[in-house]
Order: C-alpha cells, then sequence, then structure tokens
C-alpha cells in the first residue's frame, strides 16, 4: 500500500540545497541520533560483547575458544533443552497455522465470526506470564481442583466408578491378593464350604449406614456359602472369626471360579454379608470379592509432572497463540477473489477440495507468514515455561531460552556458557532475518 | 459467504424464498455453531476459572474447584482483593509496572516517530544503511543482550530502577515502531510536504504539523502495542529488577512458593490481566490494524 508513494525527491529544490548543506546534514542526524544511541548501547553493542564473551570462561578473564560450545552439546542440561525446543519447533507452530486456518474457514460461515475471533484473540492481549498461571490453575493434580482432572475425573466415575472397597485389605493371611486384581480365600473349596472373606482397613466414612451384623452362613450340600464382614470392632475382636458387632458388607459382587481361573457364577452379598452359590457341581472352587469392589478413584493425571510438562506447556502455549493466526488468516482470507471459490464450488467440488486447491494455495504467503512468526516465537518460549513448569520439573521443561536465562542468573553464574546459549539462539532465529530484508526490499 | 446475485445452489428443490433459504441454512449450520460455540467455550473456561478462584475465600479454594461457585453463588466474596489491595507489595508493583509501561511506550513512540520520519521523508548519508541495520534489529533475542546489560546497569547504577526498565524497553521497542512508522509515513502524499516547504515550513514544522497528525492511526495502534508489550513483560523486569518488582515478577515471587497462597496470587494475576483487557477491548480495531501491519504487509 505503500511503495508507490516512495518516490526519489524528498526535499526542496537542489540550489536550495547546496545553500543550507551543513543544515540539511544536521537536520537529519538530530532526528535520527536519539534513536541510533539507544540502540547502538542496549542493542549493538551487547550483541557484539556477547558474541566475545562466548569465547571465554565462566570468569571472563580466559579465552577457551569453543569450549562453551562444545558443552551446549554435550551436558544434559542443555541437550535436554535444545531436544525439548526441537519439539516445540516440530509441534507449535504446525498446529498453530493449521488451527488458525480450520477456525477462520469456519467462522467465516456463522454469523457471529466477529465474535468468536474476538474470544479466541483475547489472550494474546494478556501476558504470557499470567497465561502460564492461568493454566497451571487448570492442570492442578487433584480432581477437585485442577479443571481439566476434574473433567477427566467426572468422565471416569461414569465408565468405571470407584468401589466400596478402595481401601480395604484382607484380616487374616486365609485371603490373599489375586494376580488379576480383587481378593480370594487362599484355599480352594468344595461344595459344601463356608468360605470367610474378611476385610479391615475399611475408613469409618465408608462403612455402610444402618448396617446389620455379619452372620456365619450355615453349610449348603450342594453349594458353597460364605460372608464378607468388615473383620473389626471397636476394641478389637479375633481376626478370622465372625464375631457380634462386626458388620457385614452388602452389595459386594463374588466370583466362584474353578481351578483354571474360569468363571463359574457370580453373585452380591446380601446386607449382612452373606452369599450363597447354589447348585454347585462336584470339584474343587475359588472364591474371591471381584476386582472392581478394589477399584480406587481418578487421583489425577500428573501434567505438571516430568513427563507430561512439555505437551502441557505446548497446550497452553498453543491456547495464546491460535488467535493471532486466526486474525491473521481471517484478514487473508477477506481479501481473496470470491469469484474463484464460488465458480469451484459450482462446478461441484466438496468444500475440502475447496479448502485444499483453491484457498490454501491462495493464501500461501499468508500462511507462510504465520508459521514463520510462529517459528520464531517459539524458539525463544521462555515464561510460559518459567511459570507453569514447578521448579522439581524445570529440568525436564527446559528450552533454550530458558537454559540460558538459568545459567546466567539462575544460580549457575556461568556468563560464558550462558553467552554461547545465547548465540545458539541468535543463529537459530538468523534465517528470519533475511525474510525480514526480503520483505523489506520488495516494499522499498 | 455467498456473494449476492450468486445463486446459494443450483438444486432446484429448495426454497426460492430468502427467507426461509436462509432459515435452512442456519439450520444446516447448527452442528457448526455448536461446534463453534464449544471452542469458544474452552477458550473462556481458563480465564473465568482464574477469575472465580480469586472470588473465593481462602478456605474455599482448598475445599474444592472454582466451579462450585457456579452451583453456590453465595461463596463468592471480594476478600481476596480488599487483601491485596491492602498488600504493599503487590500495590507497588501495579503502581511500577504502570510507570514503566506508560513511560517506555511514550519514549519509544516519539524517538521512534522522529527516526521514521528522517527515514521516509530526509536525505542524509548512509540512510538506506541505516534501516537496513534497524530492520536486522528486530530479530535480535532479548538473551542477546541480558548479560552485557546486566553487567552495564551494575557499573552505572541502572539496576533495580524504574528508569533502567524504561529505557531498556524504550530500546527494545524501536525497530519495529521504527520499521512501522516509516512504512507509514511514506504512504503520505509527497505533495502535502512540498506545499508545507513552499510555505517556509521547517522540517521540524513539517514533522510537527504534517506527518504527526497524519500519522494518528498508525501511533494509536503503536501506542497499544507496546503499553502491552512493555506491561505484559517478564523477562527483562526479572533480569534488571530486584526491589523493583513489576507486577508479573511480584507474582512469580509468589509462585515459587505455589499451594499455600493461591488467594494471593490468582487476583493478583487477574488485577495484572484486566488492564490489557480493557485496552484490548477498547482499541480492538486498533489492535488488530496494527498487528496486521507488523506480520504481513
Amino acid at each position: 500500500m505503500l511503495s508507490a508513494a516512495a518516490g526519489n525527491v524528498r526535499t526542496g529544490a537542489k540550489g536550495d540545497r547546496s545553500r543550507r548543506s551543513w543544515r540539511a546534514h544536521v537536520v537529519p542526524l538530530c532526528f535520527v541520533a536519539p534513536a541510533a544511541l539507544l540502540l547502538g548501547i542496549w542493542l549493538i553493542y551487547p550483541v557484539l560483547y556477547t558474541v566475545v564473551r562466548s569465547f571465554f570462561d565462566r570468569s571472563g578473564e580466559h579465552w577457551i575458544g569453543v569450549g562453551n560450545y562444545v558443552e551446549l552439546f554435550t551436558s544434559d542440561f542443555l541437550v535436554t533443552a535444545i531436544k525439548n525446543n526441537a519439539l516445540w519447533v516440530a509441534v507449535v507452530p504446525a498446529v498453530v497455522t493449521a488451527f488458525g486456518l480450520i477456525l477462520a474457514v469456519l467462522t467465516e460461515r456463522i454469523s457471529w465470526g466477529t465474535a468468536f475471533r474476538l474470544v479466541v484473540f483475547m489472550p494474546m492481549a494478556i501476558s504470557l506470564f499470567t497465561a502460564g498461571v492461568i493454566w497451571r490453575l487448570v492442570y492442578e493434580k487433584e480432581p477437585d481442583r485442577g479443571a481439566l482432572n476434574a473433567v477427566i475425573a467426572a468422565g471416569q466415575e461414569t465408565l468405571r466408578p470407584a468401589g466400596k472397597l478402595a481401601e480395604a485389605v484382607p484380616s487374616t493371611s486365609a485371603v490373599r491378593e489375586q494376580p488379576a486384581g480383587g481378593l480370594a480365600l487362599a484355599k480352594s473349596l468344595s461344595p459344601g464350604d463356608v468360605a470367610l472373606l474378611g476385610l479391615t482397613q475399611i475408613p469409618t466414612s465408608e462403612v455402610p449406614k444402618g448396617g446389620v451384623d455379619a452372620v456365619r452362613p450355615s453349610s449348603l450340600s450342594s453349594g458353597v456359602t460364605g460372608v464378607v464382614w468388615r473383620d473389626f470392632r471397636p476394641g478389637g475382636g479375633a481376626p478370622g472369626r465372625v464375631e457380634r458387632g462386626e458388620l457385614g458388607l452388602g452389595t459386594v459382587a463374588v466370583e466362584l471360579r474353578d481351578e483354571r481361573g474360569q468363571m463359574i457364577s457370580e453373585t452380591t452379598t446380601e446386607i449382612d454379608g452373606t452369599f450363597a452359590f447354589e447348585q454347585v457341581p462336584r470339584g474343587s472352587y475359588v472364591v474371591s470379592i471381584a476386582a472392581q469392589n478394589f477399584e480406587r478413584p481418578f487421583e489425577g493425571i500428573a501434567w505438571l509432572g516430568a513427563s507430561l510438562i512439555t505437551p502441557a506447556i505446548m497446550i497452553a502455549y498453543t491456547w495464546v497463540w491460535t488467535g493471532f493466526a486466526l486474525v491473521v488468516i481471517a484478514a487473508g482470507l477477506a481479501v481473496l477473489p470470491r469469484e474463484l471459490l464460488e465458480a469451484a464450488r459450482l462446478d461441484g467440488a466438496s468444500e475440502s477440495q475447496v479448502l485444499r486447491h483453491i484457498t490454501v494455495p491462495l493464501l500461501a504467503p499468508v500462511l507462510t507468514a504465520v508459521f514463520v512468526t510462529m517459528l520464531i516465537n517459539v524458539l525463544k518460549v521462555f515464561d510460559v515455561v518459567l511459570a507453569i513448569a514447578p521448579g522439581s520439573v524445570q529440568d525436564d521443561a527446559n528450552v533454550i531460552a530458558l537454559a540460558m536465562w538459568r545459567t546466567a542468573f539462575g544460580g549457575k553464574n556461568d556468563f560464558g556458557l550462558a553467552s554461547a546459549i545465547a548465540v545458539l539462539l541468535l543463529v537459530l532465529v538468523l534465517p528470519s532475518l533475511f525474510l525480514n530484508m526480503r520483505r523489506f526490499r520488495r516494499q522499498a | 459467504m455467498t456473494a449476492s446475485g450468486i445463486p446459494i445452489n443450483n438444486r432446484p428443490n429448495l426454497p426460492r424464498s430468502p427467507v426461509a433459504a436462509a432459515l435452512l441454512r442456519s439450520v444446516a449450520r447448527t452442528p457448526l455453531n455448536v461446534l463453534l460455540a464449544t471452542v469458544a467455550l474452552l477458550w473462556l473456561i481458563p480465564t473465568l476459572g482464574l477469575f472465580l478462584t480469586s472470588l473465593l475465600s481462602p478456605v474455599e479454594i482448598s475445599q474444592g474447584g472454582w466451579w462450585r461457585v457456579l452451583s453456590q453463588p453465595a461463596l463468592l466474596t471480594v476478600e481476596n482483593y480488599r487483601d491485596i489491595l491492602a498488600n504493599e507489595a503487590i500495590t507497588s508493583a501495579l503502581i511500577t509496572t504502570l510507570w514503566v509501561s506508560v513511560g517506555g511506550t511514550a519514549a519509544t513512540l516519539l524517538l521512534a516517530a522522529f527516526t521514521a520520519y528522517a527515514f521516509a521523508w530526509l536525505e542524509f548519508p548512509g540512510r538506506d544503511w541505516l534501516f537496513l541495520c534497524v530492520v536486522a534489529l528486530l530479530v535480535v533475542p532479548v538473551q542477546m543482550t541480558l548479560i552485557p546489560l546486566f553487567s552495564l546497569y551494575n557499573d552505572v547504577g541502572l539496576f533495580d530502577t524504574v528508569l533502567g526498565l524504561i529505557l531498556f524497553h524504550t530500546a527494545f521497542g524501536l525497530p519495529f515502531s521504527i520499521f512501522l512508522l516509516r512504512n507509514f509515513f511514506l504512504g503520505i502524499p509527497k505533495d502535502l510536504f512540498e506545499a508545507g516547504r513552499i510555505d517556509g515550513g521547517s522540517t521540524l514544522q513539517l514533522f510537527w504539523r504534517i506527518a504527526l497528525p497524519l500519522g494518528r492511526p498508525a501511533l494509536a495502534s503503536l501506542a497499544i502495542f507496546e503499553f502491552l508489550w512493555n506491561w505484559n513483560d517478564f523477562l527483562i523486569a526479572l533480569t534488571f529488577g530486584r526491589d523493583t518488582q513489576v507486577v508479573t515478577v511480584a507474582i512469580f515471587s509468589q509462585l515459587r512458593q505455589y499451594g499455600s497462597n493461591i488467594e494471593l496470587i490468582a487476583p493478583a494475576s487477574f488485577l495484572s490481566l484486566a488492564l490489557p483487557l480493557v485496552v484490548f477491548f477498547a482499541f480492538q480495531r486498533s489492535f488488530a490494524s496494527g498487528l496486521l501491519a507488523g506480520s504481513i504487509d
């Protein structure tokens, strides 16, 4: 929009200029000097200094050549940072650009597209640091504090509800844990036997209210009977024996299996804890309390733990930057020649074909600009990592910019190595300089 | 969407009346509306979570998630906000942040406008090389400057001062601002300056009377950008301040002992993002146009 106006004539007539030549030089100098001074001291001098400093040791007194660069690519601390940053580069720019494109295309078809774009763009206005704090809340581990785990816990509860005996353990060694989960009587039984399945360590809060005392069932000649009970009463009691004051555990699922582990029958206990398998043929059997009774409640995924921390931070970062991609791509979309898209639709092209063969190629310059911008942003990612990753997992979440800061100011105080890390960062973003230059030349 | 004059669909069994067609279209788009509404909700919930957490008393925060207030609105309280507004560390951090942001923005705009005008309309040796230099500086990562400036700041007494932060933000705001303003100034018709010169205007007058007033839209979006950039800074203030804390750094020092003091972190974070949000919603048009000018041109 601007290049046409960039003519060559900028000052007055020629004779005019030679008469006032000193002014013609001094005035522009006065316009430029303050900014040039600031840029010189705050940008140019530091860049040169850092490059030189990267060849000196920690104290800054001894030239060590490429020593810092060797350490850069060999120490675990920094290799992790470089690997993580590579992951960021591989994933985030592509995801953000794709999200931006999809949402831009979709918002064109709804009446509240502007409002939608505003909502998605909103995180761009707030600081990356605060965005990190916001997501740290989302990622809290306990399902009753972190929103994400709360959603997962709700889903889990409908699919696999927690068992009411989650905390229970056998009261005697006659009952043992099974490899497949659940507790079984160690001794195998035959018809006519009575199974005593005593449990303890059931928290008071989990004990059924209005329960009745457990009853030792009588034996059944052609079946197996038994009782599941809380083998504990205030004041003690003898383990393994059904006594007065010990509660029966009702609605517990019980299984009868043959010796090969094949399920023969299953039932649930009565309110006094008793159960019975009738009409059981001769043979020996194993009686067990089914595994689902011991299903533990969902304890929350450790989003902020060592293994998930980088993906978790990437999600937060994508949440921030998608709005940028959306707004820029939507602006590009708005100036596309509509006739072309409509013509393709009239010729029977499907929406996905229009997107793939017309919209994307036409938008290529815009998509590239978004992608490259994101590439540079991702190389420099810092605030959001420091805000989300708790101190204990910062080594696992490390990225180049954070490694540089921690090496220089985070306790290590090694300015030589930190300078080398900064130079690496500069080298990585340098290709974008040439893109900028090309853009500049196109405009000038 | 469909351009006028082009049929919406060439299948014959569709109703011809525009109202019916619009209705049909909106019904066909219900799944899309639901999908996008879900996405919008996903985008809002994290921030909403922070806001509602900040409105829970410390006791309630320890007892469960913020979503409980959706069914029990009585839990909401402004207690935390009253507490942090009485907390000197936070209020002074907010004031420092404001000073740094306003000072940095004003200085950047002023210096950049002068320089950009010279690059656009004044003739001097090495002009294009200098401008190329400025463009090159656009990509310099802040990390490249931290170590030398840390030493320099300590030597000249700028460390841990508001002025030190303002100067840093000014210098780092300059390349982008000069780039943007130069392009904008170049778009002003040359005739205006020539007419002004014939009328006897000096270079300074031409700048002040023609370039600046005409450049107001660009200056406005730049001001918003710089202000938000400065307000939202974390890295620079973290490195060059110790007792001079901006709000993000003040929150960060609380975050190190996380878990126990969320009743302080949540409202402070919300205060720190409230101003950018107000600025953003008030000036979203300039914001978006500035963004576009900066990224694609």
